[in-house]
């Protein structure tokens, strides 16, 4: 029961994208279509579930002065992992997020909850909120995508709905991506938050 | 001669076409955390462009004469991580002790900058781009000088808005987001202008 809570909260309490406003980078740099947002969120969320959870298990071990380097290891470690298994088994996904998958390394979610979660809570614990936040951040940046693609060249998910012809193409480009952030935040804040 | 036409392109391409803020989105935490006035923004872009310039000159040594050296390019995103880590630590120790004034501007950046995505970024781009050690070096000054002029122009806006009757959903953050997609479209008037430079300069 309270593992559910810590799961709800990352989704809407703690929000990532939507109210802790962080990561922002990936979620601006990725979204230009539905299915990057959600591989890139998807790809995040394995991360912070395995950094959670090892920094869960290992933080007796770490002297305090060094925690904050010991912590990057341990993502950068994860992060190239996933690198090599994204290139391995999904190609296409490696070419469409490019730089953004080294970059998970400097993502601020999931140092900050290696900082502010699984250094103060158990494993199990850590893992639900890994996957809580991790699912926050996979649904705003598939929304986010989805809302963009959807705009600029009236697809979702790949499938045409009203066609390109229709499109506005900014929304693929880089002031789409901010606009459309700037909207669904506005949202976010007065329908959900507020329930 | 063909060699400095490059390096113009290369310096042009980076501060307006490919802007690393308003559009290759590196390094929008601070551009959306630190802007809320432009001496202090001026402050965090100049910091960026400093570590950024000697950040690229150490990775690329670490790449070229380590990791490729001794066959191990899959250590680079720990490699990168911990040397931009160290390094910004150390700058901030020089800096203390040899130039106080400087540090007392620069000082509360820098600790920020370690989680900067744009250095691990640039670190890693210019070794995916098989720049030269100069080429480098100029495209990390140049991306450095991009996100200055992105940060101050944002400031500036950013001071202006303070002084408007936002509606109240909009209040913080989404007000900004739509400034900086006004200010990313004004900066797509530019796209197109490297191909074009590239042809008068002769260099296709």
């Amino acid at each position: 029961m309270n593992n559910l809570k810590v799961l709800v909260n990352g989704i809407i309490k703690e929000n990532p994208t939507f109210v802790l406003l962080l990561g922002m980078c990936p979620t601006l740099g990725t979204t230009s279509s539905a299915f990057n947002g959600m591989s890139m969120g998807l790809a995040t969320m394995c991360v912070l579930i395995l950094s959670n959870f090892i920094i869960a298990l290992i933080k007796n071990l770490i002297p305090d002065a060094v925690r904050i380097p010991s912590y990057i290891v341990v993502i950068a470690s994860l992060v190239t992992v996933l690198q090599m298994v994204i290139k391995a088994y999904a190609p296409e996904v490696d070419k469409s997020l490019g730089l953004f998958i080294p970059l998970i390394v400097v993502n601020c979610i999931i140092l900050g909850r290696a900082e502010s979660f699984a250094a103060k809570n158990g494993a199990i614990a850590s893992i639900f909120d890994g996957i809580g936040i991790g699912l926050g951040f996979t649904i705003a940046l598939t929304c986010l995508g989805a809302v963009r693609e959807l705009l600029g060249t009236g697809a979702i998910f790949g499938v045409t709905l009203w066609g390109e012809t229709y499109g506005m193409l900014m929304f693929v480009l880089a002031p789409g991506a901010f606009l459309v952030l700037a909207y669904l935040i506005v949202l976010f804040n007065k329908y959900i938050k507020k329930a | 001669m063909d060699y400095v036409l490059s390096l113009i392109l290369i310096v042009i391409t980076a501060i307006f076409v490919n802007n690393v803020v308003l559009a290759q989105f590196l390094g929008i935490c601070p551009f959306l955390g630190v802007s809320k006035k432009v001496d202090t923004a001026s402050g965090m872009g100049m910091a960026v462009t400093a570590v950024l310039v000697v950040a690229t000159i150490v990775t690329y040594l670490i790449q070229v004469y380590v990791l490729n050296a001794f066959g191990l390019e899959y250590l680079q995103t720990i490699a990168f991580i911990l040397v931009i880590a160290a390094l910004v630590q150390m700058i901030e120790i020089i800096l203390k002790k040899t130039m106080p004034a400087l540090y007392q501007a620069l000082g509360v950046f820098l600790p920020l900058i370690t989680t900067n995505c744009c250095i691990l970024g640039v670190a890693i781009l210019v070794i995916q781009k098989d720049y030269d050690l100069l080429e480098g070096v100029i495209y990390a000054l140049s991306t450095g000088l991009g996100f200055l002029l992105a940060m101050v122009l944002f400031a500036g806006l950013r001071e202006q808005l303070d002084l408007v009757d936002v509606p109240k959903s909009f209040r913080g953050v989404p007000i900004a987001l739509v400034t900086a997609s006004l200010l990313a479209m004004a900066f797509m008037g530019f796209s197109g202008v490297d191909g074009g430079l590239k042809i008068l300069f002769g260099l296709q």
